[in-house]
């Protein structure tokens, strides 16, 4: 006797075997899709596959990476978050600026992280309690943030003075660089949040039918400040380790950061109208970004034209998924 | 009565199968021209995968259709309106901010080269307009316009096309008794016209006052075709439609009731115009009756906490609850099954496991926090088979289900609950007779563990059926309550008619 079934007799092994085929290929078309970038680039790109390479793929995308763990969460519960760039480069010009002051190493990191979750915790009231449009909303966040970074900068780059502060973004271990393990770590926590916890599944109700999440009793109100909290708080984290591998607070850095890391959850698989999203999708998408980015730059094809390269790759990409996705139905 | 010649739409041997599911088996019958042929058959029966594969949506995997004996192909919808095809949905595909001319004309307004012909368009609207006897202003925009006026917009667009063939889906749910009447007396008119007319529906009274022929679906497979419907009998097509004798459906039994489970004291909110006083005891069913706009859902609604109350108290079992919202509702064991279940009720993109366990986490979960897969799965299943949930695994979204069955997901989420008191709001709306029963059952099996039952429901049959008390709304009051001994339908509907304010004479309450 199958395991999942229904008593009615019409109900065949067959169709349960269909139906659990069908959606374990719905699910893993973007998988095959950077099985084939990869293997193209490993076979056609000199030196891209070594281990060199690989570490130097990894780390190129780590702020990405790290941001894109806690966006998923925002996506999957049918919000934006457009402010994240914002935050990242005012928590590395904050924490630069006290760790100067002050000379604790401890201080500025605290203090980047948590002003990124104060950013967060604005965002999260304004669109969860006040009921504000979230795309409005972290766009006027964005603007802000990023002018506050300018000002507690003066406009000119912050260097760091304490040395001790450089460990963060330039060590390594196990022969990979400490970003690239806190990408992982991310990773990992938010993975087993999204999947293993009532706050992450919550999360994909509310994305899915948030009327019907409230009256079946979940609370979205405080999931929704929460998850931008968090985001907020991961920001400024990236933001702090950013500040510490350029060895400087730099208020200009992370433009458009908000937008790669939406494309990378895009590529993943995550639905932009909330309720869908895994966190291994997430990992393909960003390892999507990183393979190709890597790849043009090892076959020195200049900037600009990188620029239209990836967001044909992004189009194409997502483009096979849905075309893939209607000969399902 | 007219001669059954050649059938001018013939399905032959249709057949559609999705992934884990087969919609449709070798279907095979055909609709003569110049008849009103019924479709009728419970909810996944494959009505819609037809008219889909009809309006030229999906391609069939097998057989094919066949019009005026010569086999077609509809590659897309354009190829089936070209065709003479029109199917009218439940939902009327119409562009709310358009003008009637417009829509009456979309996809071929009149003019050359892409420059419409403005003269032209309203003077064929007109006359279309006025073939069906309707008085609409053809640059009126859509979204003014009544449930009814949109539906004869929607026939005048058939016109246009001079469709051959007209389907018509679930066309009644929405309409009141006069403009079904008036539906009918145009459909008539169509038919007249030598149109071969198909005519979906749960509402076998329509059936046998409008159609002339029906074929009955079970499963995907065409059961059985009736030429003509004369000495028939509306259990015979239930049976038909159900698989089943009609004894097996649900019958209503009394049971014991316990002290009060619910009880609602001076409530006033949104939508009641009066303060609301009921009581339900353990174990019975009351029901609220009431046309649209009794104010039903709202008292539910203020009830539950989806809506806050301005003032009045809410008991359960005898205690005050402070009821501010939907999580304290739960809390003290009151559970609701809104109206819409598309739009309040499931998370369609989510699974039948999710769905069902999306409340109930907080009782396996040590610490309010990590789940357990296991349990997670136990509890699904064990509703699943308590409910008799067709999906064919736990994983199946729930929009790929059907109506009735999603229906049961929705309560499937409260069974596991310490449920003292549910509140169900239309809860077998656009449901099958087949499943209907089965709803009905649970229900029943629900008070007779000891829940108190709120049912709100516009549809009489259904509330004389099931319930033990009925409680009369017209106008956002609650203006009369009435036994089940004592309830008929000339009397119930009597008080829940409209009257104008003020009142010369009240009921008593």
């Amino acid at each position: 006797m199958p395991r999942f079934f229904s008593p009615r007799p019409t109900v065949r092994t067959r169709r349960l075997l269909t139906a659990r085929l069908g959606s374990l290929w719905q699910g893993s078309g973007m998988l095959v899709v950077f099985a084939i970038i990869f293997l193209t680039a490993s076979l056609g790109v000199p030196h891209f596959f070594s281990w060199v390479n690989m570490t130097g793929l990894m780390l190129s995308v780590a702020t990405i990476g790290t941001i894109a763990c806690t966006m998923l969460f925002c996506l999957a519960s049918g919000d934006f978050d457009l402010s994240v760039g914002s935050v990242v480069a005012m928590s590395g010009v904050l924490a630069a600026v006290v760790v100067n002051f002050t000379g604790s190493v401890g201080l500025g990191i605290a203090a980047g992280i948590l002003a990124g979750g104060l950013v967060g915790l604005v965002n999260g009231l304004a669109i969860a309690a006040v009921g504000i449009n979230a795309l409005i909303t972290t766009l006027a966040t964005m603007q802000i943030v990023r002018g506050m970074s300018y000002i507690i900068s003066d406009g000119k780059a912050v260097g760091v003075r304490e040395p001790a502060f450089f460990s963060l973004g330039i060590s390594s271990f196990l022969g990979l660089p400490t970003p690239v393990w806190i990408m992982i770590g991310c990773f990992v926590i938010f993975g087993l949040l999204l999947n293993q916890t009532t706050f992450g599944r919550n999360t994909l109700a509310i994305g899915g039918n948030r009327e019907a999440a409230r009256l079946a009793g979940v609370a979205v109100r405080g999931t929704k400040i929460a998850i931008f909290t968090l985001q907020g708080l991961v920001a400024g984290f990236a933001g702090v380790i950013l500040a510490s591998r350029m060895t400087s607070g730099q208020p200009a850095t992370a433009q458009g950061l908000e937008l790669q890391v939406i494309s990378a959850c895009v590529l993943g698989g995550v639905s932009l109208t909330g309720g869908v999203g895994t966190i291994t999708g997430v990992i393909v998408g960003v390892l999507i970004m990183g393979t190709i980015q890597n790849a043009m730059n090892l076959l020195n094809i200049p900037p600009f034209y990188q620029y239209v390269a990836s967001g044909v790759i992004l189009l194409a990409a997502v483009m096979v998924d849905r075309l893939r996705q209607r000969t399902i139905a | 009565m007219h001669p059954v010649t050649t059938p001018y739409l013939q399905f032959d041997r249709l057949t559609k199968t999705f992934p884990g599911v087969r919609a449709l088996d070798r279907v095979t019958f055909g609709v003569a021209a110049g008849r009103v042929h019924a479709l009728i058959g419970e909810n996944g029966a494959g009505k819609s995968t037809l008219l889909k594969i009809l309006s030229g949506v999906y391609r069939p995997d097998e057989g094919r259709i066949l019009l005026d004996g010569r086999p077609r192909a509809f590659r897309s919808t354009t190829d089936a309106l070209a065709a003479g095809i029109v199917v009218i949905h439940q939902e009327l595909h119409l562009v709310g901010q358009l003008s009637v001319a417009e829509n009456l004309f979309l996809g071929h307004l009149p003019g050359r080269w892409g420059w419409v012909d403005w003269r032209r368009l309203l003077a064929a609207a007109r006359r279309y307009l006025s073939e069906l006897g309707e008085d609409i202003d053809p640059q009126a925009a859509v979204r003014n316009l009544s449930i009814s006026q949109r539906q004869m917009i929607e026939i005048a667009k058939a016109l246009t096309r001079d469709a051959r063939v007209i389907a018509f889906d679930e066309p009644t749910s929405s309409l009141s008794s006069r403009e079904i009447d008036r539906l009918f007396q145009i459909i008539r008119g169509l038919r007249d016209q030598n149109r071969a007319i198909l005519y979906v529906s749960h509402r076998l009274s329509e059936v046998f006052e409008l159609c002339d022929a029906a074929t009955v679906l079970r499963d995907g497979r065409c059961v059985e075709t009736f030429q003509t419907l004369a000495g028939l009998s509306q259990d015979l097509l239930v049976e038909r439609m159900v698989g089943r004798p009609i004894s097996d459906l649900y019958r209503y039994s009394p049971r014991p009731h316990g002290p009060a489970a619910l009880q609602v004291e001076g409530l006033l909110g949104p939508g009641l115009r009066a303060p609301a006083n009921l009581s339900v005891a353990q174990g019975e069913i009351v029901g609220l009756f009431g046309l649209v706009g009794a104010g039903r859902s709202e008292l539910l609604r203020l009830i539950y906490g989806a809506v806050r109350p301005t003032c009045g108290q809410v008991s359960i079992c005898g205690r005050a609850a402070g009821i501010r919202g939907p999580q304290e509702a739960i809390r003290r064991g009151v559970m609701f099954c809104p109206e819409d279940r598309k739009r309040d009720g499931v998370i369609p993109i989510r699974s039948v496991q999710e769905n069902i366990n999306l409340s109930s986490r907080r009782r396996f979960c040590p610490l309010g926090l990590l789940i357990h897969p296991g349990r997670e799965r136990q509890n699904a299943l064990r509703q699943v088979q308590r409910l008799a949930i067709k999906t064919p695994w736990l994983g199946q979204l729930v929009m790929n289900l059907s109506g009735g069955n999603q229906q049961k997901v929705v309560l499937a989420r409260w069974l596991s609950e310490d449920l003292r008191v549910i509140l169900l709001d239309e809860p077998t709306r656009g449901i099958d007779v087949g499943a209907k029963a089965e709803i009905y059952t649970i229900i029943h099996a629900l008070a007779r563990r000891g829940v108190g039952v709120l049912l709100a429901s516009s549809e009489l049959p259904e509330v004389l059926e099931i319930c033990d008390r009925i409680l009369v709304m017209r106008q956002g009051r609650i203006v009369a309550e009435l036994s089940r001994a004592k309830a008929t339908p000339q009397e119930v509907l009597k008080l829940a008619l409209p009257v104008a304010e003020p009142a010369a004479a009240r009921e008593p309450l």
